[in-house]
């Protein structure tokens, strides 16, 4: 599927109050790590959505949105990974992956712990393959579906709604998933994932109003910021597993 | 006159969805009426009427649900009709999850939800496997992996199907819906016409109120499993 990069191009329609929004064209390509920014009611579950549905001009927004570079098939290119999704299945987490696998014609059994690898490379606490799925932690789970689209779901496209990212490497998640040239676009309000993103769009009263480059002095913060986040996340662990926490410079 | 018949399992999402997609239907200038098919209770008719459009609901309450409903599609269709409506829809949610029978010629969906567990395609029978749309609902509170699971095993239930993804909260998914249901065929009447699959055979003692357990309590079409 990913030998077809797509491309979205998404024509702008109208915000909330019925005003044509600033932002008339947004182009998307593969490999391209895309951020939603605004507040709650910007309008920015609504941009996936429209995205999702290739909106023609039938939306409330009436946007349209072209995806192309497939091979004519619609099924399967996007992936989604929002807060609200649980796994719900009674099943281990290897059993379930070896289906998921099944039903995307995947037969090597190799990809399951691949997957499961991927996962434990992104959160703490680690994923077993004789774990039941329902049982995993938040993080755990967060984590696996990431991997989960990132190698077996592979579609070119993944949207991504305010996932809870406590705990996990949210620099190497992402980066893990537009390797192949996917195209990720993101809903958040984490710094460190918009200004993981190349670019940003700034949603305003459900319209599309500004789109940001991330510049040079935001990289840098990014860095800083990517270092803090690894200290949190190695203090979690340590206060985690019992130990003292000790200051470290 | 477009006859649509909507089944799926209770509590699958059907009317969530039918009102997000009935709006749009509005919205184009269609009209709409509904017929909704249940056996002791629903609030189905309290909510499709919030529309504002003409709504029958038939409790089958003793009767087989499914043997009701067939017999009752002409008489939607006539109050349809009384009402100049454009497009039927019936909804309903058939008893033991293998009849509610689309009829040949007249647009056939199928409401399933994410949340009823990976088996459930198999074992739903010809609600599933002659329908013309499979909708999926709850795609937004199960994983992507999942989803695309659960609708890998509904079509190889039902290849030819379409499969679409709706979610009856936000509608996200109901236009494509709305379309087909405006791309279907008009129909005139339902008179000679065909069911895609015949209703279980159902005629014994218990049918015509029997409550007694044992053999000799036991008449007409009944068939014992062998257990020893
Ligand atoms: N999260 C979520 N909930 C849904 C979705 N679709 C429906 N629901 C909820 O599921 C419940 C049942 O939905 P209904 O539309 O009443 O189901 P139905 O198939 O019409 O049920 P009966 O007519 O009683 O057989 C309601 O609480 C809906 O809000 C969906 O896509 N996502
Ligand atoms: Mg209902």
């Amino acid at each position: 599927m990913n030998d077809n990069i797509s491309t979205i191009t998404v024509m702008g329609g109208r915000n909330k109050i019925g005003e044509e929004e600033p932002i008339r064209r947004l182009e998307i390509k593969g490999g391209d790590i895309i951020a939603l920014v605004g507040p709650t009611g910007s309008g920015k579950s609504m941009l996936l959505s429209d995205i999702e549905q290739e909106a023609e001009s039938d939306t409330p927004s009436r946007r349209r949105v072209f995806i192309s570079g497939n091979n004519g098939s619609k099924e399967g290119i996007i992936a989604q990974l929002s807060q609200t999704m649980n796994f719900i299945i009674d099943m281990t987490v290897g059993d379930f992956l070896k289906m998921h696998a099944s039903s995307r014609g995947i037969e090597e059994t190799a990809v399951v712990s691949e997957v499961i690898n991927l996962a434990n490379s992104l959160a703490g606490e680690p994923i077993n393959m004789l774990d039941n799925i329902t049982t995993l932690s938040g993080g755990q789970s967060r984590s696996l579906m990431i991997a989960d689209v990132a190698l077996i779901s592979n579609s070119p496209i993944v949207l991504i709604d305010e996932i809870e990212s406590g705990g996990i490497n949210k620099l190497k998640a992402l980066e893990m998933l537009s390797l192949k040239g996917k195209i990720i676009i993101i809903a958040s309000h984490d710094p460190l994932i918009i200004l993981i993103a190349d670019r940003r769009v700034v949603m305003k009263d459900g319209g599309m109003c500004r789109i940001l480059e991330t510049d040079e002095k935001e990289k840098e913060l990014l860095r800083d910021l990517t270092a803090l986040d690894n200290r949190i996340s190695a203090l979690r662990d340590t206060l985690r597993s019992g130990n003292a926490a000790r200051v470290c410079v | 006159m477009k006859f649509v018949t909507v089944a799926g399992p209770p509590s699958s999402g059907k009317t969530a969805v039918l009102i997000h997609t009935i709006r749009h239907l509005l919205e184009d200038g269609q009209k709409v009426t509904v017929g909704k098919i249940d056996c002791l209770e629903t609030d189905d008719g309290d909510r499709y009427r919030k529309l504002g459009i003409p709504v029958i609901v038939g409790l089958s309450e003793d009767l087989c649900p499914d043997h009701y409903y067939v017999s009752n599609l002409e008489e939607i269709l006539a109050l349809a009709k009384a009402n100049n409506a454009s497009i039927t829809i019936v909804e309903t949610a058939g008893l033991c999850h293998r009849c509610a029978p689309a009829v040949a010629g007249c647009l056939s969906i199928a409401v399933i939800d994410n949340m009823s567990g990976i088996d459930t395609p198999k074992k739903i029978g010809p609600v599933l496997s002659t329908a013309d749309v499979v909708v999926i609902t709850k795609g937004d509170i199960v994983s992507q992996a999942e989803r695309e699971v659960f609708r890998e095993k509904t079509g190889l239930i039902n290849p030819e199907a379409e499969i679409l993804e709706v979610n009856g909260l936000t509608g996200k998914g109901s236009i494509r819906l709305k379309n087909i249901i405006a791309g279907a065929s008009n129909v005139d009447t339902l008179a000679n016409k065909d069911l895609r699959s015949s209703l279980p055979a159902c005629i014994c003692s218990y049918c015509t109120g029997e409550t007694r357990i044992g053999n000799s309590f036991q008449l007409g079409h009944v068939v014992k499993m062998e257990s020893i």
